[in-house]
């Protein structure tokens, strides 16, 4: 029995590329391998900051986190689409940096931002200044919606209050836009990072050790009016978050997934037991091309989530499916890469443990692959 | 090879190939017709095939692109594509031989002898000549390469002696396409494979039609007891058998070289799953609205899509640099293991009808479903079992090495 795709295909999005999204691709394989070897990984992990200042630098200076801002504003004026690569060989080398965090910022700013917050704001994102978003709160709930931070009218600005979590960076960031809840209706909001003392900020101790991420006290911090972002299309900002920080997701996760694989096949490429070299056992040759499967899988949904990224309809879906396949590749081969290195992937030395990681990080920031498949239910059917 | 058509004569070719098959199309004969080649079971069904393959390839839509001087009709390949779309578009019966077009004949065309390709390539295409495949063997099934029905050359003749199994077709066959061993000498176990074009008809040839798992029938047990044929049945020389085997493998995977046209199986249509969840119930309610069902139904609508866009990255070198082949070389695993595992799903949605069996004037599509995935396995274990396939992704794919 044959089966046929077309039919599905035509409420779908396909695939392709641009020139500059391969030119991206193989300047961010070179730069991300050569940046992020794993002892600098692993080095990074013990220092506070967490990431390399000088690599950061570089990375502005590449261009790279203007990829997707229009000229206008400093930008190189390409899209979502072209980022996706550079974050694909990032997750392959363990490379964590403020990259995605201002990414996405942009992206709320050019969705819910006027020619003044633009105009401020972009040029010093693409220029390195570190902006980074403020959207989770103690009750997990991964619906952007859902806020219980508060912004009340004080003067002739805003009294904000509440908890927030999980924000990226946020002890460097020049710019933190939060989600704030105002009379009921749920907006964006500029804080700058020099009305936010350092006490009101914890560093949080995550399960991916290669990020920094801190608990942001609201209480205390006011904004100016002029600091909230359009209401009228704060939902839209909203879903450009979501959508493009799974893509980037999608990207970083398909990229350490081939690492997992990698390294996994290395091991049993060279371990030995019973006299034999362990890959030839199909116990382990089987499930980890399983793994890869899914991984080529996810890959092409990846590359899809990027094509159609923007697309009315079809770019959700790519990305969700993107998001969720990622997850269901990474977890399967993470978990897999910590069980076939024995007692040594039991240890902290060993990189699977760095890629599980990883992969539990991820699914715990803008869905797992479960959620996605909700959100698609709704979508498709 | 003939020249490139200009859009103009596709167009035209279109038009007269629609309004053909919209024409001679056969509606529903009143009994069931076979979804694959590998299913035919009744006198009925295949006396039905013959005639509509015939049908097609005298109206010049099968084989329109082979050589004229053997049969075909010596046009660019551009228009049998044209004239298999319209085939699928009305929905027509399969071409029942497919082991003789799809495989035997491009293999012919590709290495034969001028005789060879003035002898065969016709009678296949008119389905006059019924072709099938001898290469799995009773003790030898995943191991191809450790056949073991002998063939020993005496004067004009060799004399066979041995067992071929899982052979579609293998009772109504005049021809097959056979893998025997010529000699146990040579430095592996591969040098001593020949490959035969062998005329079924010969005396010591028997065979014995084996029941499948859903009750029909469709393939056979070959018996050959001082079986002989004429030594000009070789193809090649001895000991090529194993590189002609391989090259036949590679059109049975879907490397798609110069095939005849038509198509030997009935797609499954992605959409026709969802629908028939949308008309499941439960609790009085659509199957769709159960969050359970739901998810796994999404799940399987991600895989396919994956698929989907796998075919057309394979396609695209700058998406495919690390591992070039790896595309390739695990589709086959990646989709009938997907096919066989959401016509298993497609049961679970129909509650208790999912009781029922074809045939039943209560089953649903008439059985269709449980067909469907009981027949998915001759997919999953023809043509490489997904074990295999795991073994041949793993080695050639990934480099780990081979198991001892």
């Amino acid at each position: 029995m044959a089966f046929s795709e077309e039919n599905l295909a035509n409420h779908l999005g396909g695939l392709g590329y641009s020139e500059e999204q391969i030119e991206l691709m193989d300047v961010a394989t070179s730069f991300c391998r050569d940046k992020s070897p794993i002892d600098k990984v692993r080095k990074l992990m013990a220092d506070e900051r967490g990431y390399d200042p000088q690599v950061w630098q570089e990375i502005a200076e590449l261009g790279w986190l203007g990829i997707a801002i229009p000229e206008a504003h400093g930008g190189v004026g390409l899209s979502m689409a072209e980022v996706a690569p550079i974050a694909e060989q990032m997750g392959r080398r363990l490379l964590t940096t403020p990259f995605a965090s201002c990414t996405v910022a942009a992206q709320a700013l050019l969705a819910a931002g006027d020619e003044v917050q633009c105009g401020e704001w972009l040029p010093r994102i693409v220029a390195g200044e570190i902006a980074t978003l403020a959207l989770y709160e103690p009750h997990g709930d991964w619906t952007l919606a859902h806020v219980e931070a508060a912004a009340k009218a004080s003067g002739e600005g805003y009294a904000l209050s509440g908890t927030k979590q999980f924000v990226a960076y946020a002890k460097d960031a020049a710019l933190v836009i939060a989600t704030v809840n105002v009379d009921g209706a749920v907006r964006l909001a500029l804080i700058e990072r020099s009305a936010i003392a350092d006490s009101a900020l914890r560093r949080e101790i995550i399960v991916d050790e290669t990020r920094r991420t801190y608990e942001l006290t609201l209480d205390g911090i006011t904004i100016p009016a002029a600091a909230l972002l359009d209401a009228g299309r704060s939902a839209n900002a909203l879903n450009q978050i979501e959508l493009a920080s799974a893509l980037l997701q999608a990207a970083e996760m398909c990229g350490g997934t081939q690492s997992a694989i990698d390294y996994t096949i290395e091991y049993l490429k060279t371990r030995k037991q019973f006299g034999k070299l362990i890959g030839e056992y199909q116990a382990l040759k089987h499930p980890i091309t399983n793994a890869y499967v899914a991984y080529e899988k996810a890959r092409s949904h990846m590359l899809s989530a990027a094509h159609n990224f923007g697309q009315q309809g079809v770019g959700e879906i790519a990305v969700r499916m993107a998001k969720a396949s990622a997850d269901k590749a990474y977890s399967f081969a993470a978990d897999r890469a910590v069980q076939f290195h024995g007692g040594f992937g039991f240890t902290h030395d060993c990189d699977a443990g760095l890629y599980r990681r990883s992969a539990i990080w991820h699914a715990s920031q803008f869905g797992d692959a479960a959620w996605h498949r909700a959100k698609l239910a709704d979508l498709l059917f | 090879m003939a020249t490139r058509p200009t859009a103009a004569e596709l167009a035209d070719y279109e038009a007269q190939a629609d309004a053909w098959f919209r024409e001679n199309t056969p509606k529903d004969p009143g009994f069931m017709l076979p979804l694959t080649f590998m299913e035919v079971s009744t006198d009925q069904q295949f006396e039905f095939l013959c005639n509509w393959q015939r049908k097609v390839y005298e109206a010049g839509y099968l084989g329109a692109s082979w050589p004229v001087e053997y049969g075909g009709g010596g046009l660019h390949p551009d228009f049998q594509r044209i004239a298999t779309k319209v085939m699928k578009k009305y929905d027509g019966p399969i071409m029942l031989n497919a082991i003789g077009i799809g495989w035997a004949g491009p293999l012919i065309l590709d290495i034969g002898s001028e005789e060879e390709k003035k002898k065969y390539i016709k009678g296949m295409l008119s389905a006059e000549d019924i072709w099938c495949q001898g290469f799995s063997e009773p003790e030898n099934g995943s191991d191809l390469g450790n056949a073991q029905l002998k063939a020993v050359r005496d004067g004009d003749e060799y004399v066979l002696n041995g067992s071929k199994i899982w052979t579609s077709l293998g009772d109504r066959a005049k021809y097959m396409i056979l893998l025997a061993r010529t000699s146990n000498e040579g430095p592996n176990k591969y040098a001593g494979l020949s490959f035969f074009l062998a005329p079924m008809h010969a005396p010591g040839i028997e065979t014995r039609r084996i029941k499948k798992l859903t009750g029909e029938y469709g393939f056979v047990q070959c018996f050959f007891t001082d079986a002989r044929i004429p030594a000009t049945c070789l193809m090649g020389n001895e000991g090529d058998g194993w590189q002609i085997a391989m090259k036949t493998l590679e059109y049975e995977r879907g490397a798609k070289v110069n095939l005849a046209g038509g198509y030997f199986l009935k797609e499954l249509d992605a959409m026709g799953v969802v629908e028939l969840a949308r008309q499941s119930q439960r609790g009085g309610k659509a199957l769709l609205d159960d969050p359970v069902m739901k998810d796994r139904m999404v799940d399987f609508m991600i895989d396919i899509q994956a698929l989907n866009l796998n075919n057309q990255r394979r396609r695209m070198g700058p998406l495919v640099q690390d591992r070039p082949m790896g595309l390739a070389l695990m589709n086959k695993l990646a989709r009938t293991e997907m096919i066989r595992e959401l016509t298993e799903f497609s049961l679970a949605f129909q509650g208790t009808r999912g009781g029922y069996y074809v045939d039943d004037p209560c089953a649903v599509d008439n059985g269709y479903w449980h067909r469907s995935y009981l027949n998915s396995f001759s997919a999953t274990i023809g043509g490489g079992t997904s074990e295999i396939q795991r073994n041949i992704v793993a080695e050639h794919v990934l480099g780990l090495p081979k198991g001892r």
